[in-house]
């Protein structure tokens, strides 16, 4: 088995080796049968599995701190809760069931009402199937599924990771993720780019091996080599963080603007604290994704203004809501659509409901006097010339000076020309982009190849509007994931990007290595990757020219 | 029965890290404090399941009851709790 090698998608740069932590499947459906012998007997295993559980989330939770402490010790407080644990116990006596099966069906009972009450509790009942998930496992004393707990440095491998599996983990222990499956944009790829650490996504065959010791991730060429027997412990960051001087330039001096994405106050103040020059994406959602009714235009200021004041004097671009059948929100009444991604979404649906959209707008005007940001809008999902200039028509009649539009329909890229004439800027969500010009699911671990933005086809798409942008004279951004990838953000550079935002952790990486490139240089780049037959010779092209 | 009507002060409703609060003080109490909205079902203050299946948002008025022995102290202490925003702290 030692020297297999095998290759998938690299979304986080950095080569690493450790031993192996295998993240558990999950947990088959608990059988109905048989009847256990002694009923009162099979109840009463139910409280004590559920105090142990609990207790074992308390010893995890006393150990983190922040958001994931606060996590743990609500998944605690579930996983000993009164009502689950009594309804539990009548299921065992009014239905015979087995313990395991008992708490699976008290569990479904929770989950059903959480559904029900609305959109936001989506993510509570994945809490609730990991409760469920704990106390079956204890009861038929199986191995939960999700991250165990790590005694050492380890390279995690999984089939793929979702929030909840990473919420209570230890960074300084994770040297590197691989996933079978997983996509560039998956929640894999986004810690690990948090974490600064390597990983590799859709690495079909992952699973396959058994036994393994040890593996090798090279993070940027996205491959896995196995080896037997004790293996180094090599950390990708071994304290080389790179710095930056905190305004982003090439060697030669074209600025860059480096930007962050935001979603909320805390990624506000997370962004302005890793120096970023600004925000190059503010995600609105949060603001909606709780409420069962619109917000108020006075409640939507005070939120967003808490958003923009870390960053008072500097540029913040503000994303109006982008909303649609996959992120149904109560008030907006959405439809259940065969094809979410193709349907009302993004602007289409604040053209449904202008009212909305209006009054959002009031909102972050008067959010950008509050706090002294200098904020632009721009409307996601825009398809035509004609849909980006009626949404700088709303957004300047609300006050906004500055507007532009998202380009991640190929259709928009294709007319940026005509786009571009219509508003201020655009930025490129190069996420979304490649999903629409590979008709490739970013969600499904399958396509994910098809969804690597170092694809050629998807950067000759970037480099039309480039070119439009840098005749025309406008700035054009990227915030999409691609910016968070050092190569390629040079990359984008020389296909014509005049400013780069990402999650807050990538900004020394993307800063350190820009200022180490020459504009020529990141030309060259763009000429190579784009010229590239396939994906992988667009990789190592790139890295010939930047060396 | 002793009953209190009370507005939720925490601005992400009774959910997440404010229901567990909650459930614990709820919890910690002699008697069993069960929890409404006006028309709705009770559930169990103490059960941070039945909290969030609640449903109660910010702004929501709830109403609790309690019977017995210690009834009016247990109320007092899970009311506090829920008029003050638990988010915040």
């Amino acid at each position: 088995m030692s020297g297999t090698r095998l290759s998938g998608v690299g979304v986080s740069p950095g080569r690493a080796s450790g031993p192996v932590v295998r993240v558990a499947e999950p947990l088959p459906e608990p059988p109905a049968t048989p009847a256990p012998a002694d009923q009162a007997a099979e109840a009463a295993r139910i409280r004590p599995a559920a105090e142990l559980v609990a207790e074992r989330l308390r010893e995890r939770a006393a150990a983190a701190d922040g958001e994931a402490r606060a996590v743990l010790e609500t998944t605690a407080a579930m996983a000993a809760d009164p009502a689950l644990i009594a309804q539990s116990e009548q299921l065992v006596a009014a239905r015979a069931l087995p313990a395991a099966r008992a708490v699976h069906e008290a569990a479904a009972g929770f989950a059903t009402a959480l559904e029900a009450a609305g959109g936001y509790l989506a993510e509570r009942v994945r809490d609730v199937h990991d409760v469920r998930d704990r106390l079956v496992a204890e009861l038929l004393g199986l191995t939960p599924p999700g991250v165990p707990e790590l005694t050492g440095p380890s390279v995690l491998v999984a089939r793929d990771l979702a929030p909840a599996d990473t919420a209570g983990l230890d960074p300084a222990k994770v040297l590197a993720l691989v996933t079978e499956e997983g996509g560039p944009t998956s929640h894999t790829a986004i810690l690990a780019r948090a974490l600064g650490i390597p990983a590799v996504v859709a690495c079909r065959g992952l699973l396959a091996l058994d036994a393994v010791d040890g593996l090798v991730v090279d993070g940027e060429a996205g491959t896995v080599e196995v080896v037997a027997g004790p293996v180094a412990v090599l950390a990708a960051t071994a304290g080389d963080e790179p710095t930056w001087s905190g305004e982003g330039r090439t060697s030669d001096g074209r600025r860059v603007k480096l930007l962050a994405n935001v979603g909320s106050a805390e990624d506000a103040a997370a962004g302005a604290a890793a120096g970023a020059e600004g925000v190059g994406l503010f995600r609105t959602e949060f603001c909606y994704l709780s409420a069962t009714a619109e917000p108020s235009v006075a409640a939507q200021r005070v939120a967003y203004a808490e958003v923009l004041a870390p960053f008072a004097g500097r540029p913040v671009v503000v994303r109006t809501l982008d909303a649609g059948a996959d992120k149904p929100l109560a008030f907006l009444n959405t439809e259940v659509e065969p094809n979410p991604a193709l349907g009302v979404r993004g602007l289409r649906l604040s053209r449904a409901a202008v009212g909305v959209l209006d009054r959002q707008l009031e909102a972050v005007a008067a959010a950008a006097e509050d706090s002294g940001a200098d904020v632009s809008v721009m409307a996601p999902m825009v398809s035509t010339a004609e849909e980006a200039a009626w949404f700088a028509d709303r957004a300047r009649a609300a006050g906004v000076a500055r507007v532009g539009v998202m380009i991640e329909v190929p259709a928009a890229a294709l007319s940026a020309r005509e786009v571009l004439a219509a508003v201020d800027f655009v930025s490129l969500g190069t996420n979304d982009l490649a999903q629409y010009v590979f008709a490739a699911d970013r969600q499904v671990g399958g396509v994910a190849e098809l969804n690597d933005p170092w694809q050629p086809a998807l950067l000759r798409l970037v480099a039309l509007v480039g070119a439009a942008a840098t005749e025309l004279g406008r700035p054009m951004g990227v915030c999409g994931e691609a910016a968070a990838d050092p190569a390629l953000a040079c990359v984008l550079v020389g296909l014509g990007a005049t400013s780069l935002s990402m999650n807050a952790a990538a900004l020394p990486r993307v800063g350190a290595r820009l200022a180490a490139t020459s504009l020529d240089q990141c030309q060259d780049a763009a000429r190579a990757a784009t010229a590239a037959g396939d994906r992988g010779t667009a990789r190592t092209a790139v890295r010939a020219v930047l060396g | 029965m002793p009953e209190r009507r009370v507005v939720v002060a925490s601005k992400v409703g009774l959910h997440a890290r404010p229901a567990a609060m909650l459930a614990r003080t709820a919890a910690e109490q002699s008697v069993k404090v069960t929890i409404r909205k006006e028309g709705g079902q009770p559930v169990e203050a103490a059960s941070v399941l039945g909290l969030m299946t609640l449903g109660a948002m910010h702004g929501d008025e709830v109403v609790l009851t309690a019977e017995g022995e210690g009834a009016e102290t247990a109320l007092e202490a899970v009311a506090a709790l829920i008029a003050t925003d638990l988010d915040a702290s």
